[in-house]
């Protein structure tokens, strides 16, 4: 686990990525809070506040005595949550980044088109 | 959550030398936290006083409400493994074993061996024969086997090395994830056992400097990066630490609230923001705590230039 935010988080946002990606299909079962603390080598309450946290949002639901599973809808609900973040987290340090370049608008968009074409 | 250690003002002093100085905290039960803090801060004395080793000069420290001094019932269920521990002279390492299994009413044997084949640790062999690195795995051996309601690491892996030291975080982890217990690690390796502690309690000089869970602590201190002049304006509104100046660039670790906003002003600032490690905050706040100590006005802040 890296950079400054919580590491609580950083267990949700894993999980959502999993979900997000097809890795953890919904209905799938998730790794237990024990689990998930051995793999990263974090404490087990550390863990398990991430997991609560997508259980308090309705990604993860719990079956008794069972486990943890990913909630159906639960992947277009969190691409659809992303996609709202998508420009403060991703479009605002590109723009940032091409005015301290001068780098306008319509070159950025050229410049994207470029990139798309090269591929 | 119950209470395990409690400690009240606790104090004590040796001749003219101040090991504890008027210490309060409550220790939560099944729970892992790090007992931190530099060389000579008290951790000894006080792990020494929470398992009856030692009598505090002033003040109470009580382990499940009750003193740990010449009280068996309490020992029984506390396990100290400390880096000076010494076994009488002929004691083989399986005479260790058998005395612990003896001594520690939880005790788990298949645990025990399980462990002993992961470190590849010799039975037979003399315990004042064993590297230092090899006696410290028969600490940890004996600290995990135990399974004992609350567990105290002193610096238990003096000589191991990097494989060894985390075969045993793994176990640690593993082991009280399956039997939550209380455990007290006193460690200098903070980067590598930052993220397996739940509380931390960081003492300097014989005192308290911070005692908070470890997931509040990697919130509070940050390091912006930026112009000088945008630095400064971020560093009125926080507690300053530490800072680093280069040429018109500076770097400043500040304590106080980040959240989403604070984070998006820092930004808008041009702030680059990193994280702390455990380790760094430890450092920062001990050294600018020892700074404040030793300074006569108040609100001087050293500035170290790099050039």
């Amino acid at each position: 686990m890296e950079d400054g935010r919580p590491i609580f988080l950083q267990i949700a946002e894993l999980i959502e990525n999993s979900i997000i990606d097809g890795t953890l299909a919904e209905e799938a079962q998730v790794p237990s809070t024990n689990e998930l603390a051995a793999f990263h080598r974090i404490n087990p309450a550390t863990a398990g506040k991430g997991v609560n946290q997508l259980v308090d949002e309705g990604t993860l639901y719990k079956k008794r005595g069972i486990g943890m599973f990913v909630a159906t809808g639960a992947r277009a609900k969190l691409r659809d949550r992303r996609r709202e973040d998508f420009a403060q987290q991703f479009l605002h340090p590109l723009l940032a980044e091409a005015n301290k370049l001068g780098i306008d608008a319509d070159e950025l968009k050229r410049m994207i088109d470029r990139w798309e074409q090269g591929r | 959550m119950s209470t395990v250690v409690s400690a009240q003002q606790v104090s004590k002093r040796f001749r003219d030398v101040t090991a504890l100085d008027d210490v309060s905290f409550t220790l939560e039960e099944n729970r892992i936290h790090g007992l931190l803090g530099r060389n000579g801060a008290g951790k000894t004395t006080l792990m020494q006083i929470m398992t009856g080793q030692l009598l505090a000069s002033s003040g109470r420290l009580t382990i499940d409400g009750r003193s740990p001094y010449e009280n068996e019932t309490v020992m029984s269920r506390v396990c100290f493994i400390k880096e000076s521990q010494t076994y009488p002279q002929y004691f083989k390492v399986r005479h260790a074993l058998e005395s612990a299994r003896l001594l520690f009413p939880g005790w788990d044997e298949d645990f025990a061996q399980a462990l002993l084949a992961d470190f590849r640790l010799p039975l037979n062999r003399q315990v004042r024969k064993l590297s230092r690195g090899m006696h410290s795995m028969l600490g940890i051996i004996i600290g995990l086997a135990s399974r004992a309601p609350l567990t105290l690491f002193d610096e238990p892996y003096l000589g191991l090395d990097a494989v060894a030291r985390h075969l045993f975080y793994d176990h640690l982890l593993t082991d009280y994830a399956e039997h939550p217990r209380t455990v007290v690690l006193s460690t200098h390796l903070i980067d590598e056992v930052g993220e397996l502690l739940e509380h931390v309690l960081l003492l300097d000089q014989g005192r308290v400097l911070l005692d908070t869970t470890a997931e509040d602590l990697r919130g509070q201190v940050v390091t912006v990066a930026g112009p000088g002049s945008a630095v400064d304006e971020l560093a009125a509104e926080y507690e300053e630490l530490h800072r680093e100046i280069l040429g018109r660039y500076a770097r400043a670790t500040l304590r106080g609230t980040f959240g989403t906003a604070e984070r998006a002003r820092a930004k808008a600032l041009g702030l680059d923001l990193e994280a702390v490690s455990l380790q760094d905050i430890v450092v920062r706040l001990t050294t600018a705590h020892a700074r404040s100590g030793d300074a006569t006005t108040t609100g001087t802040r050293k500035k170290e230039t790099l050039r």
